[in-house]
Order: structure tokens, then sequence, then C-alpha cells
């Protein structure tokens, strides 16, 4: 068996260990600082959106929608996910005209899956949306699944197909050796491995650090919202054109409102918390989109920290510095519904050199400076 | 923002003092309190009501100092959030506010203990420190049959209330185990140094007794009824009843503190309750954080008034006022009483030891918000759960709308009895800031444009 080491228990590192492990021939072992999905992996808003991506990123988010469909078949269980739609509403002619050139933009890149509406058809959609809205941008088959049901579910697949997940062991040292594999060094024993991979999220650029490569991403930990259960008023994921919000009602009643306002995030005490004061731009605009809102009690907020790189699109590809380690990291706030096609990329990537999978434009060069 | 020299959060005994005492060494203060009037609960609408006891005239005096001591009281303003470098977030007046405070006072006071019986949820159920609200602010008795059951001082203090206002129950149901007496004796001869709390407890049952209503021990009681309660079943003994008012003692109020990363908390084995770790002064494990009276454990109404003081003295030396020797002298005489009034607490605390929640059935409700019954948490222990934040995860318990702030304390027993071990090793819920709910109308203020 080749052996390969996943640093970092979040979902793209479950979701890599699990395609790498159910490639013939390998043995996977995953290493977890804390406990699997302790920070946004678990506590994200579960958006499972195509809806407004970066245009780099449309064609890995396709390759993961039809994956998300029959989720099922890959880890079991149904994630909790819901195809009841993503809806971005339009709030001002020039909003309207901001959602015409998205689309002209993603159709011209040849899909089909976002689509103007207009005000009728956005209150069809969501009856207790304001009265100022003019229209939206729709993807009527995104959706949303439940972030931590998704990593257990996740998690158990990966188990069952044999990965070993070792849970409370930190990673201090990467080096080679002299038959060209890798020692990962930990705080309890070294693991020699063929193939290893960073999904060490907001902490990936200290692993890379160790080989000597520097990579530039920052931090950001978003904040969410949770409400006391409400009658049911919203089915899609809702978000906005020109202001930072996502909103939804998910199946128990309750509403999770975030749109990546930021609290304080602290990397060197894995700790993220609150900030009250931005956290209120959320609940302005939520309530201003949905005044049947302003009423509703929350009964939670919390954040969770992540990698948020420069274009906020991830780093995908092989270290410059140690050839063997896989970079996996930097999703920037987006990177849930991505998870079961990255982790498939990369686990191809680990066992074979390359992937037919749309990740090129992810490569770790791009922030080089030109020669 | 705002910016004040010391936040008082309470203006009950300990945030009264500790407001008056601050302000009249020259700093400005700020009091937030959830009611409408100071007093808290001990003195509740204590500036409305005549004075009948030495108690009430202490609150009276106390709330006389605080209202003229100048400092920006805001009276139906909820606390529900801390930042770090003292930044404070409440609610007052349908809008969130901020400020920030170089030094946080927090006398937050004590909740009652959830007593979850068969039929606890039952309307006609409910505390007596609910029913004391009533009687102190409305001058409302108990009507129809009702009944009083548990265990505490204060059941045995509000049945005087009633009493004393002419109202009419139709029997205690003493659920404390028996012993109480034998246990609590090797704690005399300490407690006879404040002799006042005997004299005053042994003076309540009498009138009570004088009064002729029936006290009744017991081990097991359930509330019964169609819709609402219509009767108690007292170890297989059925009665009827249009009102039961339970109680099973009070607990610190640990909310706030628990939700400030970096504050230690302590299980005290002898109150079954978390209390933050203080110092003789009020300092917690937080700098420029500071708890003072109930909050940091269960003294009463004149140990929290005393401690209130002592915080606002420590917090004039940790601001620059005085030095440590000047604090020390200044505090001489009110810390010898302060440890004074405490004496009692052991006595006090062995002779009303909460009831067992061994004792709670599997069909029980112990979460009321989202009904998880004691039989679904025993459960969930079984599969694995270590403390009240993993069977949140399985049972949904403490995330409804009281984010465990009413079952917190039987939540966390009867993990701790299920598994047999030591509460002190067992995990509370995690609290986490907004303290209290708010609407997100409130906090969309915040977002001024």
């Amino acid at each position: 068996m080749r052996k390969a080491v996943v640093i970092g228990g979040g979902l793209h590192g479950l979701s890599t260990a699990l395609h790498l492990q159910r490639t013939p021939g390998w043995q996977v072992t995953v290493l977890e600082r804390r406990h699997v999905g302790r920070h946004s992996s678990g506590v994200n808003a579960g958006g499972v959106r195509r809806l407004g991506r970066d245009l780099r990123e449309i064609a890995l988010s396709v390759v993961a929608a039809e994956m998300w469909a029959g989720i099922e078949k890959i880890v079991g269980d149904d994630c909790g996910f819901r195809a009841t739609g993503q809806v971005k509403v339009a709030e001002s002619a020039a909003d309207m005209a901001k959602n015409e050139a998205r689309v002209a933009a993603v159709r011209a890149l040849g899909w089909n899956h976002e689509e103007v509406v207009d005000a009728a058809e956005a209150r069809r959609l969501l009856p207790a949306v304001a009265p100022h809205v003019v229209g939206a941008l729709v993807v009527r088959d995104d959706g949303s699944a439940d972030p931590m049901r998704t990593v257990m579910a996740f998690r158990r697949t990966a188990e069952q197909a044999g990965v070993r997940i070792v849970e409370g062991v930190a990673v201090t040292g990467l080096r080679t050796t002299g038959a060209g594999t890798i020692i990962v060094e930990t705080d309890q024993g070294a693991h020699e491995a063929e193939r290893v991979a960073n999904c060490a999220g907001a902490w990936a650029t200290r692993v890379a650090r160790m080989v000597g490569e520097e990579i530039p991403c920052g931090v950001k930990a978003s904040m969410m919202i949770v409400t006391e259960r409400l009658p049911r008023f919203c089915e899609p994921t809702v978000g906005a054109t020109s202001r930072s919000l996502s909103f939804k009602q998910v199946a128990n009643g309750t509403v999770v409102i975030g749109g990546g306002h930021q609290g304080r995030n602290d990397v060197a005490a894995e700790t993220s918390t609150v900030l009250f004061g931005s956290l209120a731009h959320a609940a302005r605009i939520a309530c201003e989109l949905f005044p049947v809102m302003r009423g509703a009690r929350m009964v939670r907020s919390w954040a969770g920290i992540e990698a948020r790189t420069a274009d906020e699109v991830p780093i995908m590809g092989e270290s410059r510095a140690l050839p063997g380690l896989f970079h996996s990291f930097g999703f920037s706030g987006h990177g849930f519904q991505l998870s079961p096609a990255a982790g498939a990329a990369v686990a191809e990537l680990m066992a074979r050199g390359a992937t037919n999978l749309p990740i090129a434009a992810f490569h770790q060069d791009r922030f080089r400076p030109a020669a | 923002m705002t910016q004040v020299d010391i936040l008082v959060l309470g203006a009950g005994p300990a945030g009264m003092a500790a407001a008056t005492e601050a302000r009249a060494r020259g700093f400005s203060v700020l009091v937030l309190d959830e009611n409408a009037r100071p007093g808290g609960q001990v003195h509740r609408a204590v500036e409305q009501r005549e004075a009948k006891d030495g108690q009430d005239r202490d609150g009276a005096k106390l709330a006389a100092a605080f209202r003229a001591c100048g400092a920006d009281y805001r009276p139906n303003a909820t606390l529900w959030a801390v930042e770090p470098e003292g930044k404070v977030f409440w609610s007052e007046g349908g809008a969130a506010r901020s400020a920030r405070a170089r030094r946080l006072i927090l006398c937050a006071g004590a909740t009652e203990r959830p007593v979850p019986i068969p039929g606890w949820t039952l309307p006609g159920v409910m505390t007596v420190g609910a029913a004391q609200i009533a009687l102190k602010t409305a001058g409302l008795l108990p009507e129809g049959k009702a009944w009083i059951a548990g265990q505490g001082p204060l059941l045995w203090l509000y049945a005087n209330q009633v009493v004393a206002k002419g109202g009419r129950v139709e029997g205690i149901v003493d659920l404390s185990p028996p012993g109480g007496l034998a246990r609590a004796a090797w704690h005399l001869p300490n407690a006879l140094r404040a002799p006042e709390y005997l004299v005053k407890g042994l003076a309540w049952q009498q009138r009570i007794r004088n009064a002729g209503i029936p006290i009744r021990r017991a081990t097991r009681l359930v509330a019964e009824g169609d819709g609402r309660l219509e009767r108690i079943v007292i170890d297989g003994w059925s009665r009827s009843a249009e009102l039961l008012l339970l109680h099973d003692g009070v607990v610190p109020n640990t909310q706030v503190t628990r939700a400030i990363p970096g504050c230690a908390h302590d299980w005290d084995a002898a109150q079954r309750c978390w209390k933050p770790r203080l110092d003789d002064w009020g300092n917690t494990t937080v700098e420029g954080v500071m708890v003072a009276g109930d909050s940091g454990g269960i003294g009463g109404a004149r140990v929290a008034a005393l401690a209130g003081r002592l915080a606002a003295i420590e917090a004039a030396r940790a601001l620059g006022k005085l030095t440590a020797d000047q604090r020390n002298a200044e505090a001489g005489r009110i810390r010898l009483e302060w440890k004074r009034q405490r004496a009692p607490r052991r006595f006090l605390d062995a002779l009303f030891p909460p009831l067992p929640e061994a004792a709670i059935a599997d069909s029980t409700i112990v979460c009321r918000c989202e009904e998880v019954t004691a039989g679904k948490l025993r459960g969930a222990v079984a599969l694995g759960c270590l403390g009240a934040n993993q069977t949140k995860a399985f049972t949904r318990a403490g995330m409804g709308p009281c984010q465990g702030r009413i079952c917190g304390p039987a939540v966390h027993g009867v993990i701790a009895t299920a598994r047999g071990v030591d509460p002190a090793t067992v995990d509370p819920f995690r609290t986490r800031f907004p303290t209290k709910p708010l609407t997100l109308g409130e906090l969309a203020a915040l977002a001024a444009e």
C-alpha cells in the first residue's frame, strides 16, 4: 500500500482523504490537531451555491453541484442537502443591470445555471421579501446543507473506507527522506508518506512555511446568527447583489444569517469571537430585506476561522518547495459547496500527479512575483 | 461611544452598593438593570413598599443612597454581551446600545434552580420566585387551591409573606431529604457568629405552624391535569390543586461570566453550583472584570452589599485612586462584617441541600424550550456524551430561546449522576453572547448608517 497523510480534519481534508482512500492502492491517515470539524467546516452557513461564483471557480463548482445532487451515493447520507434554490435579490435598477451583466458573462463561458428574474418572480420565490426588491439573480437547483452533518457523514464514510483519523495530534515539521518519501513530524511521533495534503485551513500557511514555502494568504472569521424557530416563510437561500448577506430558514424553522461580516480571529489561540458592532450590519440587512425579521429573537451567534486569499479563490496545487506535498486551502468563506469536487481533484493530483478536474487556475504560482 | 470608568451590571444590593461606593470615590458609573426600579430580587419594589423588617430598611437605605449617588442609572436595560477591553452591549427601549468601561462589576444575582417534576410545564405550575415577584410588585397573593413544594429558605420566607398578608395555601410539601439538621449541626457554632439568620428561620417555620398550614414531608411529587394543573399527587396521595409553586434554592447567575473567554469557574460542592473563581476582592481571572454578590456565590443580600462596596474599593485601587495599603485600610471594617455575615452559610448549605437529580424520572421534561426529557439526556450519556455541550448536539437540550438559563443546573446534574462522576468534572453549558435573546431589530439599531 502507498501511504498518504492529510493534514487537517476539516471538510476538505476529509473529502481529500476519502477520495484518495478510494483510489486502489492507497492508505490514508488524517492528522487533526483538535477534533474533526472544529473550525469553519462545522459552523459555516452551509450554502450549496454556484450562484455568483468567481468566474474561475464556476467549472469546479458545477462539478461539485452534480456531486451534491447525488451526495448520498458518495457519503451514505443526504447531509441535509435541499435543492431549494439560491436567490440574490436586486434592490435597485443598478443592481438589475449588474445582474444582467453577470448572467451575460457566465453565459459567455457556456454556463446556463444563472438567470435574472423580475420583481413578480422574486416575490413568488420569496413571499416575505421587502417591497423595494426589484428582481433577482437565481439558480433554481442550488440549495443548502447541514455543515456539521456533512462533516460527520464524510468522517464516517472515510473511516468505513479505511481512512485512519487521528485527532489531538499537531504537525510540527515536514522533511524529505533520501528515498523520496516525506516524514510528517508531530508532537506524538512521526508518519512517513509518499504524498501529503495540506488542508490546514487558517493554519495552512504555517504548514507551507515548515518547508520554506511562503504563500500569501490571510485569515477570516465570518460571523453567523441563528434565530429562534419561526413559522415557515422562506425556502431558498437568499443573498443580495450589492450588500453582504446570506440568509436562510433551515429545516427546523430557525433562520441562519451570515454574509461574511467579520468577527475577531486569533490564529495563535485558535479562537474566533463575535464582534456585535459588525454583526449588527448583518442584522440590519436581514431586517431591511425581510421586515418580518425585526421582531425575531436571535438566540446564538458564532464565528468560524478560516483562510482567505487575496483574490478570494482557493490555493490548490503541488508545493514548489517539497514535491509530494499538495496544498488545498484558502477557500475564503465559500469552500463548503466545493468540498466534494476539490477533494476528488486533490486526491487525483496526489495519486497520479495530474487531474482533469478544472483546478488549474488555483495554483499558488499566481501569487509569485513575475520573474 | 459612551466611555465610563465603571460599569455595574444589576441594581440589586451588590450593584447599588458598588455604584454608590464608586461614585463616592469620584468615578463615572453606568448601571444597567433589567428591572424598572432598583432593588434586585430581595429588595424588589422596596421604594414602593412600607418597610416591615430590618431587611426592608436596609434595602430602602441602599436604594435611596443609590438614587442620590449620581450614577448614570439605566433601568429596563438588558446587558447581552461583553467584548474584550470593556466593551458592553445592552438593549434599552427596543434598541441595542454599547459603551466602553475601564472596569466591570457584574452583580447579576441568583437564579432559581429548576425543579423538574412530572407535569412542571403545565399552566398553573410556577416557581416560588416568580410568585414572590408578583407579591412584591403587585401585592398578588396565590388564589384558589395553592400548594408550595420543594425546599430552601426562600420557600419558607415566601410562605411567611403570604401568611403575613392574609393569604392562604393548602399546604407545604417539603421534599428535602430527612436529616438536614443532623448534617448541619457541625456548622452550627460557626453559624452562631451571625445568629440573626437562624432566629429568623426558626420564626418563619413557627409562624407557618401557627397559621395552621399543613407541612408534609414527601419524596415524590407529580403535577397532573388536562391542559392545566388540576391536582398534585404527593407520594401517591392525590389532592386537588389550582396553583403549584416550586422551589429548590437558588444558584449564582453565571450566564455572563461563563460567556467571557478566560473567565474561570469552579464547582461548589456544598451549594452544588458553578461560580466564578474570585479573589477576596471580587476580581475574576479576566483583567478588569469583577463580580460581587450572589452571582459570585450565594451569600444573601447583606453579604452582597458588602461585597459590592469591597469591589468598588478594589476598582479604585485598580484605576489608580488608591494604593493597595490605602485600599486595605479602607476595606478593613467592611471586610470584618462581610466575614461575619458569611458565617452561617455552611450551616444553611448543609440544611438545605438541593433535591437529587437522580430522582428525576426518565419521562420528565428537563429542557422546557426544546422539550427534552431526562431519559433522552441519559440516552445521550449512554451514547458517550460526557457533558452538557455534547448532549446539546444530540438532544438540542439548552438550545431554545432560554439558551440553558433555566435548565442548565438540572441538565448538568442529570449528566453527572447518569455518568456516576463528580459533577465538578462535567462541563456545564458553554454560554455564548448574546446571553439574553434580543431581536434582530434591536441589534440592527447598532448599525446606524
